[in-house]
């Protein structure tokens, strides 16, 4: 796994969004801070006592099961230049593509477990949980 | 045995839309009038298809003959989306059946069900070994499917991490693979769609609405509207009074419109992108809150049909919701419609409805999407090439070239002379 992806590689897209600073520009803002729930990292050390393994959160997009973080065992996901790492939690990286993370204003980012198992390949939070993340400004409802 | 699926297909047509309805809680009206159907047709397409294809001999020179034959993969393994658990399954297995491959398939596991009635419907008229379906968590199955070194394919239809997880294990296998990741898909209404209060100005509105279609959980959802700045109210009145008019309620009665969401988490997912929407200073014009239908629905995951007015650098305009919910902004020009509907990192699907044909075709070249519907929207015809541009994915589905993906070419390579080369 790649130690740091703070700089992509340029893209067009970053250029054409200039009402906007792009995550990805060395100038640009900061990323936002990531930080999890008391039940986030309770579900993180549960599962790395089961599986005896570090693991990595990445942020999907698209269809169907997009738009949740996907648990992975650490590596499992190769992260590439257009991976922005967030920040840690509990030792594990978060990652999201630069380019989906270029729309997002939020300063600050919660990973918290919620009802329902995991979607694509990921791993679940725990019996019927999976990880989802909360912008401060916008808590899922109902939950 | 294409064609024996797909009348056995027909003959259960009811029993599978009420399946279908019950699996996913989409409205039976659709899976009666299209899913069922569609699935059906698909697989007597392919079976034309297989039919009548031809491969080339090319006359090298007058001894040299290079005969080229399309020969299966083997076992591949396809991975399915829980939005239209049928119809998606016979997109890829009909395809996967007429070039001579077995199949191992991974339904979504919220939709494991209706693909089992399938199963028993069409389960006889495959040789044993064909069909294969593994139902169970994405996490263990999904992996070890897409991983095996014995799968010759991988084809998926979801989301962008799993996509590139697919990659990569195909990468460990050099094996190709072909993907389906989403869009959305800007519809585009330019301003002389409102030049008369006809049939086709009736057609442009219900083309705005059906977003709401299938709950808005379709990977093609034209989920961005552009509509022309100078129509923009009067045309907006109108969708408006429409969408007012959906039917939420029980998937099977036949008046329902619009159903519930497939799960708990598709449901808190839309409702915390319309309170993102919110706080990013989008309008809400209609909806914007979870639907009770009350008596023996109470508690179910209905969203209300709901619409968002902002700008497309917002996040409920970047990102695919996966729900009832639309996000409507204004263009001035040409130029700025197709520099709107461009500005996204998908390129799935689009909509252009206009009464002039040569801006219908400008406009759908110069949008980098893989289907755009022209005066018409949500339509799957088999016939009709479907596939992503961008980050939308790779490879096409819905026609014979998706044969191709299925097959690779042996090539016989004949020489009828009979003189040595002469080299040693």
């Amino acid at each position: 796994m790649p130690a740091s992806n703070a700089t992509p590689a340029p893209r067009p897209a970053a250029a054409h969004r200039s009402g906007r600073a792009s995550a990805a520009d060395p100038g640009g803002r900061q990323p936002a801070r990531i930080s999890a729930t008391p039940a986030a990292r309770q579900a993180i050390r549960r599962l790395r006592a089961a599986r005896g393994g570090a693991l990595m959160f990445v942020q999907s997009a698209g269809c169907c099961a997009g738009s949740v973080p996907m648990c992975f065992p650490a590596g499992e996901y190769l992260t590439g230049g257009n991976d922005l790492m967030l920040g840690t939690i509990e030792g594990c990286p978060f990652y999201i593509d630069a380019r989906i993370y270029q729309s997002w204003d939020d300063a600050e980012l919660i990973l918290d477990v919620a009802p329902g198992d995991p979607e694509g390949f990921s791993l679940g939070a725990g019996p019927g949980e999976h990880f989802v993340l909360r912008a401060s400004a916008c808590p899922l409802p109902g939950t | 045995m294409l064609n024996a699926v797909a009348d056995a297909i027909d003959a259960h047509a009811e029993m599978l839309a009420v399946t279908e309805s019950c699996e996913n809680g989409k409205p039976v009206r659709e899976t009666l009038a299209a899913d069922i159907p569609l699935a059906a047709d698909h697989f007597r397409y392919f079976a034309a298809a297989i039919r009548a294809e031809e491969t080339t001999i090319t006359e090298v020179d007058k001894d040299l003959v290079a005969y080229h034959f399309r020969e299966p993969l083997g076992v591949v393994g396809q991975i399915i989306p829980f939005n239209f658990p049928l119809l998606m399954a016979a997109w890829k297995l009909a395809p996967a059946f007429a070039a001579g491959n077995c199949s191992v398939l991974k339904p979504a596991s919220p939709t494991p069900w209706s693909i089992l009635k399938l199963a028993e419907v069409i389960g006889d008229l495959l040789p044993p070994g064909v069909l294969n379906i593994v139902n169970g968590a994405g996490g263990e199955i999904g992996k070890a499917l897409a991983a095996n070194p014995r799968i010759a394919k991988v084809a998926f239809t979801g989301e962008t991490v799993t996509g590139r997880l697919i990659m990569q294990y195909a990468a460990q296998n050099l094996i190709p693979v072909t993907l389906e990741l989403g869009g959305k898909s800007p519809n585009i209404f330019f301003r002389d769609v409102m030049a008369a209060s006809d049939d086709f100005l009736d057609k442009a509105v219900e083309g705005l609405v059906l977003y709401a279609f299938n709950k808005g959980e379709v990977c093609t959802c034209p989920s961005r509207a552009l509509i022309q700045q100078d129509i923009y109210e009067d045309f907006m009145d109108r969708a408006l009074a429409r969408i007012a008019m959906i039917r939420q309620g029980n998937p099977l009665d036949t008046e329902t419109m619009i159903g519930p969401q497939v799960s708990a988490q598709q449901l808190a997912k839309v409702s915390s992108y319309v309170d993102i929407g919110r706080a990013e200073g989008a309008e809400v014009l209609i909806g914007g809150q979870r639907a009770e239908i009350g008596g023996e629905f109470a508690g179910g995951y209905f969203y209300q049909p709901t619409v968002l007015k902002g700008h497309n650098k917002m996040r409920v305009f970047q990102e695919e919701i996966f729900g009832p919910v639309l996000a409507v902004t204004t263009f001035r020009d040409e130029a700025d419609a197709i520099e709107i509907a461009n500005d996204t990192l998908y390129g799935l699907g689009a909509g252009v409805w206009t009464r002039d044909g040569s801006r219908a075709f400008r406009v759908g070249r110069a949008i980098k999407a893989g289907r755009v519907w022209t005066n018409c929207y949500h339509q799957y015809p088999a016939g009709a090439a479907f596939g992503g541009y961008k980050i939308s994915g790779i490879g096409r589905e819905t026609h014979k070239m998706m044969l191709e993906h299925y097959s690779q070419t042996k090539n016989l390579l004949v020489s009828y002379s009979t003189k040595p080369l002469g080299f040693f």
